[in-house]
């Protein structure tokens, strides 16, 4: 407020060095707080530390942050000190300085704006190409792949071999598909730690999205396409998954927990639900593991729908005008 | 420059103006909303009937050889769309084609605006009166809205434990966002748009009046059809329709197409015609370098809409179509895609939040210079900041679908479209501080207004960047951070700006003032809710809950309770605000005649409320509209030029430019 | 217009907005459902459920839909809304009058999470009738013999049960067309579980495509509590 009253108790003495006053002030508190962020805030940040994901987002959340915390205190001490200090007296009928622009000014903030912008794109791609894909949805082909990772047709605790895990959107919970383990399917999540794991997100239905949000891991499920995040975990615990796209009546609710095992207590659990679903007939039930599952395609689905005496245009999952026997696929 | 060959002449909405034998009729024999009504009811049941006539088969039937969607969707939609050529048709709006067609002279009495509030219920021509339309249609959907919003977060306010079932808070949540997203389109381009568009550049008429005035009636019909979707149970999808889920589900999501495509239809209109108004209307000397900020907002704003709506109307027709005539544009397991409803809702709906932003960026424009008695400081980087903004704002919407598998390589591009859209944006803070250094700061209402949208919107364009970067969003799409991250950009920005706007333009359009005691209150009040409520927003967003969810993490209950009380103290504050709209407007009524803010704007050169026809002469526009504290400044506009000097003026004006 | 005229008018369209909101709330109020209360005896609920290929509903009078017993006056109730006590040995008997559909993913044959992951299977010809004697069983495949109607699945309690349709021959002569059904051929199914620990609501939903005409089966009935789907409520 002193200093607010300054300019008109002091009317002979030259104005202070506004420009000078605002930077030292917005200096102090844009290191302060790009310090704090750093160092005491970075370790609580979202998502937190469960997989390679997890560590990559918080880092760039960090990173942006750090960022934008000088950017917003300088907009704020700038008007701040504007709208205590350049405030109309009472009586002052006068009009301001007739400032319509300053080609210097103009020209440093474009400068300024531009370079902040364009680093950040450059920081995000590598953030995004170098871990392979950050854990979002990457398409069918997917092309950022973790290095060095090997896929066999059996998974054993102990190797370096990547887990394929297949999340199975329907109206409105979650299955999860392993090829690994003779196609067996689940409701529950366990993942092994240290094991690179290769999501395959695909739905049933409309449109659900995959987030296992302690995982860093989102990525959209859409019918009839195969939708690859990779993730490695790297810490034993509890994590969420909850259903990212609105998805209907029951999307609110589409949630469930999964858990972050060790690799034997992975093994242990994955074959018991094998040996459970191959003795009570499940598993022979099951249609070929395939990345999709369009019924048009699925010929037990095609039989089923024939032995209810629904043939031709109605033996067929979806209505229409195709032709052939059930179970063919559909021809354009 | 100005088409008119001779542009002292009278420009009545249709030509000159004749004597008036229309009124000699009654009032219940002229049409306005009752006849209105009546072509609704009857188009209504037409269409309903030749619903039924050819869906097949009777109703109820179920099986699986029917279709993908329910059959029974014919009727209904059908009963709309000639119900709202009913409505319009009651309304008049196609009298005047028929007489052309007929080769019958046009009555231009009928439109001329009459006193009374009855001109305020018709087709009306006159630009002012639907800008007041808008302006009163425009708070009752805001409002509608906001009790839309209450209701979520009544709902939200207990994890587990529920007001609302399910159903009916997705029915809630669809029409909030349908509400607020699709009639708050116009809330400043309604308003403000049309009724200052000719008076701030010195015309008497927009391009086309007929034009301008369905634009508005068709936001009423839209609103109705809206919200009659409660009464079919709602639709499940939210404002963003996603399909395949649209093509599910019930009778609702009819009523989300067509208002939705009502909306859309009438955002092109009346971008076009604002479009051809500002490049042919502008009196002589209103060259593009004098063309105020806030004409250059809605002129950005109107290119928006006219190339980006039509998309929109597009898609809602494919959607409309695989609900009734069975077609799969949609369906991925028939040939079509649920990318492409991604792809085609985006790419309108991007340009729709900078069709959402930009007004705000022009009112606060226009607002500042006036208290800060200064120039608008680099007026030539705030103009191509709002066309910067405009331009980039095609190239960015698949950063809505980063972790939808679609283009996954495209995604380092559209990170490096989106951060660039934040130069553009960022010259609106530049301008900002550029006119507020060494300024005499006046704290008005609309300038609180003003300063309060730069804070919001800083935060709502801050959080913009954390989305834009594609491994951070991998946390942040669909969370509760978005929704943070878009109410305060539309909501704090948008609306605070609207709101300025009020407080600003009100003594212009109604020669009435808002009461300013309440005017405080209602922006302290609702400056501290609303980042109250939406502060916390973006905590819950990043500690894991998606939107539109109605079940949560108990661990999150306490910042959701916060959220939920400070939207109440919000209600509260906007209650404020209607008081004193409703009881500054038609009942204490404070004359306000003058140019009480003291502005060099064009608009405020004439009296308030504007004369019928704006300016009794054509002006000469001579200077800069922000020549605040420049030493003999010539005055804004000519008013009163003499005869012929016009005609001069704008020969020399035409070869300057 | 002068202030008594402006003032006028302000009361009337106070009034109708009064009114407009007063109708959606009655609306809403006459649109919500009733809750059937289950209260335990002996530490045991009976939950008694039925299946039907049509209901009684005038708006949607062909939508699959469930029923629920009142346990007091045995009526069968057009609703999907029922409350257990929390941490109680809840026992379900599902009557199945709708016929078969295939499962859009034939895992929810499995039965999970009933006591022993088990459910018990008997056929009627008619109320009373049976043609077989009581099964028990820890899958019923949807594919390889259409025997499931419906499913009942509470999801976040793991809980995943296959409803059988009844014998197909006497399904196709003498099924079931009055609502809710009363006589004709089902099938009655058996199992228990336990309710929660703590009070709150829990949804439970089908995961046959049985929503005829609605994109992948899974509209309108499916989307409507009252029908398909509905909250089961734990009371404290």
């Amino acid at each position: 407020m002193a200093e607010s009253q300054a300019p008109t108790a002091a009317a002979g003495k030259a104005e202070p060095n506004h420009a000078v006053r605002i930077a030292s002030i917005w200096l102090v508190l844009a290191i302060v707080a790009d310090l704090l962020i750093y160092f005491v805030w970075q370790p609580h940040l979202p998502p937190g530390r469960m997989s390679d994901n997890a560590r990559g987002q918080q880092f760039d959340i960090t990173v942006m942050a750090v960022l934008c915390a000088p950017v917003l205190l300088g907009v704020w001490t700038y008007f701040g000190y504007a709208l205590v200090n350049w405030r109309r007296r009472a009586g002052d009928t006068e009009d301001g300085p007739p400032i319509e622009g300053n080609g210097k000014v103009q020209a440093a903030w474009i400068t300024v704006t531009s370079l902040i912008v364009l680093s950040l794109a450059a920081f995000g791609t590598y953030e995004l190409i170098v871990p392979a894909g950050a854990g979002g949805g990457e398409g069918p082909v997917p092309i950022w792949k973790p290095s060095g990772v090997v896929t066999t047709a059996a998974w054993t605790p102990g190797s370096t071999h990547t887990l394929v895990v297949q999340a199975i959107g329907q109206q409105w919970n979650w299955t999860y598909r392993f090829p690994q383990f003779g196609g067996m399917e689940t409701t529950g999540l366990e993942l092994p730690i240290n094991t690179p794991v290769e999501f395959h997100v695909t739905s049933l239905d409309v449109i659900h999205s995959f987030w296992a949000y302690q995982l860093g891991v989102k990525a959209d499920a859409n019918p009839g396409v195969d939708n690859v995040a990779f993730v490695k975990p790297l810490q034993l615990g509890q994590f969420v998954v909850r259903c990212n796209e609105l998805c209907g009546i029951w999307h609110g609710a589409m949630f469930d927990y999964g858990n972050v095992v060790t690799a034997s207590q992975f093994q242990s659990w994955a074959t018991s639900i094998q040996t459970k679903e191959r003795a009570n007939g499940t598993l022979a039930a099951l249609p070929p593991y395939a990345t999709t599952y369009d019924p048009t395609e699925i010929s037990q689905l095609g039989q089923a729908w024939a032995k209810l005496g629904i043939v031709g245009a109605g033996g067929y999952y979806y209505p229409g005008p195709q032709t052939g026997t059930p179970g063919d696929p559909v021809s354009p | 420059m100005a088409i008119e060959i001779e542009p002292e002449k009278a420009q009545g909405p249709s030509g000159p103006v004749h004597a008036a034998p229309g009124n000699s009729k009654p009032w219940w024999a002229r049409p306005a909303v009752h006849t209105g009504l009546i072509g609704a009811v009857i188009g209504y049941i037409i269409g309903h009937w030749l619903g039924n006539l050819i869906s097949p088969a009777t109703a109820g039937v179920s099986s699986f050889s029917t279709g993908l969607s329910d059959v029974r969707n014919w009727p209904l939609v059908l009963g709309y769309v000639f119900g709202t050529i009913g409505w319009l048709a009651g309304l008049g709006v196609f009298n005047d084609l028929g007489r052309l067609m007929l080769g019958k002279p046009l009555p231009d009495a009928e439109h001329a605006p009459a006193g009374g509030v009855a001109k305020y219920f018709r087709y009306t021509l006159d630009h002012k009166v639907v800008g007041i339309q808008y302006l009163f249609g425009m708070t009752t959907y805001f409002l509608t809205g906001g009790l839309f919003a209450m209701a979520i977060r009544t709902e939200l306010l207990s994890p587990t434990y529920h007001v609302l079932n399910a159903s009916q808070y997705l029915m809630v949540v669809g029409e909030h966002s349908t509400m607020m997203m699709m009639m708050m389109s116009s809330v400043v381009l309604g308003p403000f748009g049309q009724f200052f568009a000719p008076l701030m550049i010195g015309s008497k008429r927009m391009a086309f009046p007929r034009i301008e005035a369905l634009a508005f009636w068709l936001t009423p019909a839209a609103y109705v059809i809206l919200l009659s979707g409660i009464l079919l149970g709602g639709f499940p999808t939210g404002w963003t329709g996603y399909e395949p889920l649209a093509t599910q589900a019930g009778p609702g999501m009819d009523t989300y197409a067509l208002a939705f495509g009502l909306m859309g239809i009438s955002l092109i209109l009346a971008g076009f015609n604002l479009i051809v108004t500002y490049i042919n209307y502008r009196a002589p000397g209103m060259r593009w370098s004098r063309l105020p900020m806030f004409v250059w907002s809605m002129f950005t704003v109107s290119f928006l809409q006219v190339l980006s709506v039509p998309v929109l109307v597009a898609g809602l027709y494919m959607m409309l179509m695989d609900r009734t005539a069975q077609t799969a544009f949609f369906t991925n397991q028939l040939g079509g895609s649920s990318y492409l409803w991604e792809d085609v809702f985006w790419f309108f709906g991007h340009p729709e939040v900078y069709i959402l932003a930009l007004p705000g960026f022009g009112v606060v424009s226009e607002i500042i210079p006036v208290f800060t008695r200064k120039p608008l400081f680099g007026y030539r980087v705030a103009a191509a900041g709002m066309i910067g903004v405009s331009l980039l704002s095609f190239f960015v919407w698949q950063h809505h679908l980063f972790d939808s598998g679609i283009n996954p390589d495209m995604r380092p591009l559209f990170m490096l479209t989106t951060e660039l859209i934040s130069i553009p944006t960022g010259f609106i803070y530049l301008v900002a501080a550029g006119t507020f250094w060494k300024a005499k700061i006046t704290f008005s209402v609309p300038m609180l207004f003003a300063i309060a949208m730069y804070f919001n919107f800083l935060i709502g364009g801050v959080s913009g960047v954390f989305l834009s970067d594609v491994p951070a969003d991998v946390t942040e799409h669909g969370s509760f951070f978005v929704m943070a991250h878009f109410h305060y950009t539309i909501m704090g920005g948008l609306i605070f700006a609207f709101m300025a706007g009020i407080y600003y333009w009100l003594p212009k359009m109604l020669g009435v003032k808002m009461n300013e005691k309440l005017g405080k209150w209602h922006f302290w009040t609702m400056f501290i809710t609303f980042n109250s409520t939406f502060l916390p927003l973006f905590a819950l967003g990043m500690m894991g809950m998606p939107r539109r969810v109605f079940e949560y993490q108990r661990n999150l209950q306490t910042l959701n309770d916060w959220v939920s009380i400070s939207s109440y103290l919000l209600g509260v504050s906007l209650l404020i605000f209607l008081i004193n709209l409703i009881m500054s407007t038609l009942v204490w009524r404070v004359k306000e005649s003058g140019n009480p803010w003291r502005s060099r704007g064009l608009e405020w050169q004439v009296s308030s409320p504007p004369p019928p026809e704006n300016f009794e002469r054509v002006p000469v526009v001579l200077s800069h509209p922000y020549l605040y504290g420049v030493k003999d400044a010539p005055p804004v506009a000519d008013l009163n030029p003499p005869v012929g000097v016009v005609a001069s003026a704008y020969a020399s004006a035409g070869l300057e430019a | 217009m002068s202030l008594p005229a402006r003032i006028v008018t302000l009361l009337v369209a106070f009034a109708a907005v009064v009114a407009g909101a007063v109708f959606l709330v009655v609306n809403y109020i006459a649109s919500s459902l009733p809750t059937v209360h289950y209260v335990a005896s002996g530490g045991v609920v009976n939950v008694v459920l039925q299946e039907d290929p049509q209901n009684n509903d005038p708006s949607n009078p062909d939508w699959v839909s469930y029923y629920v017993q009142n346990p007091q006056t045995k009526q069968w109730v057009h609703t999907t809304l029922f409350s257990v006590p929390k941490h109680t040995r809840v026992n379900v008997t599902i009557l199945g009058y709708d016929g078969c559909t295939p499962l859009r993913n034939n895992y929810w044959s499995q039965v999970q999470g009933t006591t022993g992951s088990t459910v018990t299977v008997q056929q009627f010809a008619t109320v009373g009738k049976p043609i077989d004697s009581p099964t028990t069983t820890k899958m019923i495949n949807s594919w390889s013999n259409c025997a499931v109607a419906h499913t009942f699945a509470i999801p976040s309690m793991h809980l995943f049960v296959p409803v059988p349709s009844p014998n197909t021959a006497l399904f196709n002569k003498d099924a079931c067309g009055v609502s809710p059904c009363t006589s004709g051929p089902h099938s009655q199914e058996t199992f228990s579980f336990m309710s929660p620990d703590h009070a709150g609501y829990w949804r439970w939903q089908c995961f046959i495509p049985c929503g005829g005409g609605f994109l992948d089966g899974n509209g309108g009935p499916m989307q409507t509590i009252g029908y398909m789907t509905g909250e089961m409520e734990v009371s404290a």
